[in-house]
């Protein structure tokens, strides 16, 4: 019987959140021009947002504040998932950080809440069972856009090591026709990946017919990333370039057999002076040993 | 869409435009076994510059043209894969095994001169 | 702005129509150059098993945006025989590239996500995502 009567109770407070909200929404739209203006002037004195122009400024905002009541409107969030997202990608290459963004959504926050005191001051109850409604979707709106904007920082970071990563492995040639690749390091699923798009695109441009992977710095490789090795000295064949790998170390050439390779198959090379005479070899050059022409 | 098929020579080449259906590659096949024997052509470049996707019918049908031309006593060789078409293809598991790649239209030429000086 | 492309496979032609509006649906979305591939790559696949297997099918494609990313969703269905051991067709090497296979275990290696649902005579549906990283 109890248990019937709260059930209820959540129902109705339930609804009536959700009509307090509408009349919120109602009050928020009413107001649009001159809330929309004091946020933009409460976010200039706090200085934030200075790598916009005044224009920029009050445009974001425009969208910002109807995404925010849209929110608070239908009590969904991914619409301004959405826009958060967009909204970051547009204005992090602009410098905008993050104690900028939570800064400006707070401020809305607050200036939303100061003109609902402004409205119901006379009516305390009243202004409180909407400041129960208003409250926890205003928190999730914040939470959303903030969240929204350092995701889509990470995103940006993410991207900026790995040009970074593929700066620092350079595909190099070394005489007409011949790359070498040395990979030092871990290497994980991703930059192995990485690695051969890079090589692949370095055959085709340095019109390559032999490479030497030198893989003497990698202490360790697993299943993925030797199936990985083995793909791109696939794909190198089907670009018309030989590979030559060098420096497999034992438990590197275990996994490649574990993963069902047929090493035989592979053309490998003990070390990377090897490595490259094998490779000057298949090209066509002669190769003479230094002690040799140095006894002539 | 029809594959044009250049004679250089004692070689053919067939240069392979984007959008190929499966129609037009069996199509493809069909002409070249038919201009090798017309021409006895020693050999044959298969330039796959355009095309933007090798999948498993397309891989298949250019096994068959290499196997079909070498019963007729010529060479196959195929060029021009994309960077992005041959790391597809590995994933895919598509290795193209016993056929010749090389590539450009450059290192074909050289590839089936090496190959019909060879068989002299 | 989140609208579906749906291609109807009934020849080999709609093979290619159907990677093309894949390959497009990519770029819009942000793929790279190499992922676009991928993607038209694992699209040609499944569009032609549609075609060898079931004779006709749709495949269907989608920008989609999680919480954490945007991706493109594909789905090819058809109403044809359906599978009769799915463990088989995903199991490497069960298809050859040299045979008439279906290809599946490379079309899971090429994407993110990669689900299977097939029923005897009712027909097939393969979804697959792939997410910009």
């Amino acid at each position: 019987m109890s248990s019937k009567r709260s059930a209820n109770q959540t129902q109705r407070t339930a609804a009536q959140s959700t009509e307090l909200l509408q009349e919120l929404v109602a009050h928020l739209r009413q107001n649009r021009t001159q809330l929309r203006e004091e946020w933009a002037n409460r976010i200039t004195e706090a200085q934030l947002l200075t790598a916009m122009t005044k224009e920029e400024l009050f445009a974001e905002a425009t969208s910002v504040y109807d995404n925010y009541v849209e929110a608070l409107a239908t009590g969904t969030f991914e619409a301004l998932q959405a826009y958060a997202r967009n909204l970051s990608e547009r204005i992090i290459p602009r410098g905008v950080e993050t104690h900028e963004v939570v800064g400006i959504v707070l401020l809305l926050r607050d200036v939303l809440a100061r003109s609902l005191f402004a409205k119901y001051q006379g009516d305390f109850t009243m202004l409180n069972r909407i400041l129960d409604a208003y409250e926890p979707a205003a928190n999730r709106i914040a939470n959303t856009v903030a969240v929204g904007f350092v995701q889509e920082r990470e995103r940006v970071i993410r991207q900026q090591q790995e040009a970074i990563r593929e700066l620092s492995t350079p595909v190099l040639q070394v005489r007409e026709r011949l790359l070498i690749l040395p990979i030092i390091g871990v290497i994980d699923a991703q930059r192995a990946r990485q690695l051969t798009e890079q090589l692949l695109r370095g055959i085709r441009t340095n019109r390559a017919k032999v490479v030497v992977i030198d893989i003497t710095g990698v202490a360790a490789m697993d299943a993925t990333v030797a199936n990985h090795l083995v793909q791109t000295v696939e794909a190198s064949r089907l670009l018309g370039a030989t590979v030559v790998v060098t420096g497999l170390s034992p438990e590197i050439a275990q996994t490649i057999v574990t993963i069902g390779v047929d090493l035989g198959k592979m053309n490998t090379v003990g070390d990377l002076q090897g490595g490259i005479e094998q490779a000057e070899r298949l090209l066509g050059y002669k190769v003479v040993p230094v002690a040799d022409s140095a006894s002539t | 869409m029809e594959v044009p098929i250049l004679k250089q020579g004692r070689f053919l080449i067939a240069t392979i435009q984007a959008a190929l259906s499966d129609a037009d590659l069996l199509h493809l096949r069909r002409a070249l076994i038919d201009k090798v024997i017309q021409f006895r052509s020693q050999g044959v470049i298969v330039d796959v510059t355009a095309l933007d996707v090798m999948d498993s019918f397309a891989t298949r049908t250019i096994r068959d043209i290499t196997n079909m031309i070498r019963l007729r006593g010529a060479d196959t060789v195929i060029v021009g894969i994309q960077p992005e078409v041959a790391f597809a293809m590995v994933q895919l598991g598509l290795t193209m095994e016993g056929v010749a790649t090389a590539l450009d239209l450059e290192e074909g030429l050289a590839h089936l001169q090496q190959r019909a000086a060879g068989k002299i | 702005m989140l609208q579906d492309i749906v291609v109807a496979i009934r020849s080999d032609a709609d093979i290619v129509l159907a990677r093309q509006q894949g390959r497009a649906l990519a770029a819009t979305i942000g793929f790279t150059a190499t992922d676009a591939t991928l993607i038209a790559t694992a699209i040609s696949e499944l569009a032609r098993n549609i075609v060898s297997y079931a004779g006709q099918g749709e495949v269907m494609m989608r920008g989609v945006e999680s919480a954490q990313a945007k991706g493109m969703l594909i789905c090819a269905r058809d109403s044809g025989p359906g599978i009769r051991s799915i463990d088989d067709v995903l199991r490497d090497g069960y298809s050859t590239s040299g045979g008439l296979g279906l290809g599946l275990p490379g079309v899971r290696r090429l994407m993110d996500e990669f689900a299977i649902d097939s029923e005897l005579r009712r027909g097939t549906v393969v979804t697959v995502r792939k997410w910009l990283k």
